[in-house]
C-alpha cells in the first residue's frame, strides 16, 4: 500500500446554491497528525463527513485508506475511526458495554474484544469505571472514551471532529498524548479544531475560509510563509477574509 | 449473525435501563383490555322518557310501565304538559317525549285515534335514532300485547330471533378484537420510530452510520425487540379477554397468533419507515398520530366497513388494520379457519414484505 492514506482531488459539496466545500484538494500520509482548521461554518465537517462516507461529495473524487469516496464509503468505514463533534457513545450503557458493541460492529473476535477492551481501559487508567454508565461520566473522560473506541479495530486513519471542545487544559493534555501514542504506532490522525496550541502539534495543518482551503503547510513553515509568532496570528490574518460562518 | 445479536443485546439492555418503558410495555395492554371494554359501549343506555298523558286510561298506564320495564329506556317524567316536557328536553334532561292523545283508548276501539307523537333529541343522533326504535318497539308491544288479550293470537309469539355468533348481543366482544389492533399500533407502531428518532436526536445514529453496518442488520435490530414485545401483547390481551370477559376464540388461536405477527410486522415496519423520513420526535409524531387516526378510524374497528360509501370502502383495501381485525372478529366469534381467511392473510403478508423493505431500504446512512 501507498504512503498516502487520503487523497483528495477537486471536492465540492453543494446544498443547493450554497457551496459548503469548494474545490478542495490535498493529500495525507500514513502516521501523520493532520491538522483541519478553520471558522465555524468554513465547512470542515462537511469535507469530514466526506471523507468518512458519510455524505456523498457534488464533485471531485477522492480516496480514504485506498477507497473511493464516491463508490466505496462502505468500505472506507472498515477502515477508519471516527469521533463526531456531539458525543455519540450511547449514554445508557457502560464503558465496557459500549466497547464489547463497537467491537462487535468491526468484528473482532470475542476473545480479541475482550483483550482490546482490557488494553483500552489501562490505557485510558478506566478500570475501576468499566461498569459505570457512559451517561454519567464527565465529558472529558467521555471524549476520551470516545477516541480510544474509535481506535477498537485498529483503522488507518481516526477522523475527529473538534475532539477537545470544553474540555479542560488538563484532559485536553492527555487526549493530545492519546493522539500522538495513536500516529506512533502508524494510524493517521485528522483532526479539526479550535485551539491554536493544538494546531501545532500537529505534522501539517490546512486552514479552511469560506469553503477553500487557504494554506496547507507545516506550522513552522507556516509561520515563516505569514510572518507570525504564533499559528493564532497565522488563522486570525487567514480568517478575516472569511464572508461566511462567525 | 454476530454484529446482529451484539445490537439485539444493545436494544434490550436499552429498553431494560429505561426508566419507563418497560412498565409501560406491561401495564399499557392490561389497563387498555381492562378498562376500555368496559366504559366504551355503542350499546344507546338509559334513554330518558317523558311521558305526556293526555289519556289517563289503562293502556297509557300500560305504555307507561313497558317503558319502564324495558332495559334500554327509563321513565323519567310523567306529565300533562307538553311544553314542560319540551323544557326538559332542551335542558337535556330527557332524551324522548311519548305523547299519548286524548281519548286515544276511547277511540281505538272504534276507529282510527289520534296518534302517539314521540319526539326525540337528536342532537347525539346515534342515541336519537337508536333510542326512538327502542321506544316505538316498546309502544308497538305494549299496544300488541293489548290487543292479543282480545284475540287468541299472539304476534309476538310468531317470530323467533337468534343472535348468531354473539347471542348476548354484547357489544364488548366487537370491541375487544379492535382493542387488540389498537395496542399494536400503539405499542408496536410509536416505539421503533421513535427509537430510531431518538437516535437521531442524540447522535448516536452518526456513530453507528460511520461503521460497515449493513443497513438490514441496524433496521432488524430496531424492528426485532418490537416484534417480541407484541407477541407478549398479543399474549397478555388474550389472557385479559378471557379471565375478565370470559372471551375465547372459538377458532384456533395458532391463526390469531399468525394474524397477528403479521400486522405487527407490519406496523413496525411502517414506524420505521416513518422514523427514517423525520429528524425529530416532533415531526415522527405528528406523522404517525395522522396515520394513526386513519387507522383506528377507518379500517372497520370501531364501525362497521359496510355502512361507509362505496369509495371509502375501496380505500380501506390500502389499510392494513382492516384486514387483521377482520380475521380477529371472525376466529374470536365465528370460529373461521385460516384457509377461509387467506385473502387477509395474503393482504397482510403483502404489507409486511412492503413496509420492512421499505424500512431498510429509506434508511439512509450517507446522505
Amino acid at each position: 500500500m501507498s504512503d498516502i492514506v487520503i487523497s483528495v482531488k477537486n471536492l465540492t459539496k453543494q446544498f443547493g446554491n450554497f457551496v459548503a466545500v469548494d474545490n478542495i484538494s490535498f493529500d495525507v500520509q500514513r502516521g501523520e497528525i493532520f491538522g483541519f482548521l478553520g471558522a465555524n461554518g468554513a465547512g470542515k465537517t462537511t469535507a469530514m463527513r466526506m471523507l468518512c462516507g458519510l455524505s456523498y461529495p457534488t464533485s471531485g473524487s477522492g480516496t480514504v485508506a485506498g477507497y473511493d469516496v464516491m463508490r466505496n464509503g462502505e468500505q472506507i468505514k472498515r477502515h477508519i475511526g471516527y469521533m463526531s463533534q456531539r458525543f455519540s457513545l450511547y449514554n445508557d450503557l457502560t464503558v465496557l458495554e459500549n466497547m464489547r458493541l463497537f467491537a462487535s460492529i468491526y468484528g473482532l473476535s470475542k476473545k480479541h474484544t475482550e483483550e482490546r477492551a482490557t488494553e483500552l481501559l489501562n490505557q485510558l487508567n478506566f478500570m475501576s469505571e468499566r461498569n459505570t454508565l457512559v451517561g454519567s461520566l464527565p465529558l472529558g473522560w467521555k471524549q476520551k472514551l470516545s477516541f480510544v473506541i474509535a481506535t477498537i479495530h485498529h483503522p488507518d486513519v481516526i477522523f475527529l471532529d473538534e475532539p477537545t471542545g470544553g474540555v479542560d487544559p488538563i484532559t485536553r493534555r492527555q487526549f493530545w498524548e492519546l493522539i500522538y501514542k495513536a500516529a506512533e504506532n502508524g494510524t493517521t490522525i485528522f483532526v479539526t479544531t479550535h485551539y491554536m496550541d493544538e494546531a501545532e502539534y500537529c505534522s501539517r495543518v490546512s486552514i479552511m475560509v469560506d469553503g477553500k482551503i487557504c494554506a496547507l503547510d507545516t506550522p513552522t513553515r507556516l509561520k515563516e510563509q505569514y510572518s507570525a509568532n504564533s499559528m493564532d496570528e497565522v488563522f486570525r490574518t487567514l480568517a478575516r477574509g472569511a464572508k461566511r460562518g462567525g | 449473525m454476530k454484529v446482529f445479536i451484539a445490537l439485539l443485546q444493545k436494544e434490550f439492555l436499552q429498553i431494560r435501563r429505561n426508566s419507563f418503558l418497560p412498565r409501560l410495555i406491561i401495564a399499557f395492554p392490561i389497563l387498555v383490555m381492562l378498562l376500555m371494554p368496559l366504559i366504551m359501549t355503542m350499546d344507546v343506555r338509559n334513554v330518558n322518557i317523558a311521558i305526556v298523558d293526555l289519556d289517563h286510561s289503562s293502556t297509557s298506564h300500560r305504555i307507561a310501565s313497558h317503558i319502564n320495564a324495558s332495559e334500554y329506556l327509563s321513565l323519567a317524567q310523567s306529565t300533562a304538559e307538553y311544553p314542560l316536557a319540551l323544557d326538559a328536553l332542551k335542558h337535556g334532561d330527557i332524551d324522548i317525549i311519548v305523547q299519548i292523545p286524548n281519548n286515544f283508548e276511547r277511540d281505538m276501539t272504534i276507529s282510527t285515534p289520534e296518534r302517539i307523537s314521540i319526539t326525540a333529541n337528536a342532537v347525539n343522533a346515534t342515541k336519537g335514532s337508536m333510542g326512538l326504535q327502542y321506544t316505538v318497539q316498546t309502544i308497538a308491544k305494549a299496544l300488541a300485547e293489548l290487543q292479543c288479550e282480545k284475540s287468541p293470537i299472539n304476534v309476538q309469539e310468531l317470530l323467533t330471533v337468534e343472535n348468531r355468533y354473539n347471542p348476548t348481543l354484547n357489544y364488548r366482544y366487537y370491541m375487544i378484537p379492535a382493542l387488540m389492533i389498537i395496542l399494536f399500533i400503539l405499542i408496536c407502531g410509536f416505539l421503533p420510530a421513535l427509537s430510531i428518532v431518538g437516535e437521531k436526536e442524540s447522535g448516536t445514529i452518526e456513530q453507528i452510520n460511520v461503521t460497515p453496518i449493513s443497513k438490514l442488520t441496524f433496521t432488524l435490530s430496531k424492528l426485532v425487540p418490537y416484534w417480541i414485545i407484541g407477541l407478549f401483547v398479543v399474549t397478555v390481551a388474550m389472557i385479559v379477554a378471557r379471565l375478565v370477559y370470559g372471551l375465547s376464540p372459538v377458532g384456533s388461536v395458532a391463526t390469531i397468533y399468525f394474524g397477528a405477527i403479521l400486522f405487527i410486522f407490519t406496523i413496525s415496519g411502517f414506524s420505521i419507515t416513518i422514523a427514517n423520513f423525520s429528524d425529530t420526535m416532533q415531526q415522527t409524531m405528528f406523522v404517525m398520530f395522522f396515520f394513526v387516526m386513519i387507522f383506528m378510524l377507518l379500517s372497520g374497528l370501531l364501525t362497521p366497513i359496510d355502512s361507509m360509501p362505496q369509495w371509502a370502502q375501496r380505500f380501506t383495501l390500502l389499510l392494513p388494520p382492516r384486514y387483521l381485525v377482520e380475521i380477529l372478529r371472525s376466529v374470536y366469534l365465528k370460529g373461521t379457519t385460516f384457509i377461509e381467511l387467506w385473502p387477509n392473510f395474503v393482504a397482510l403478508g403483502i404489507f409486511a414484505i412492503f413496509f420492512n423493505t421499505l424500512a431498510a431500504l429509506t434508511y439512509k446512512k450517507q446522505a
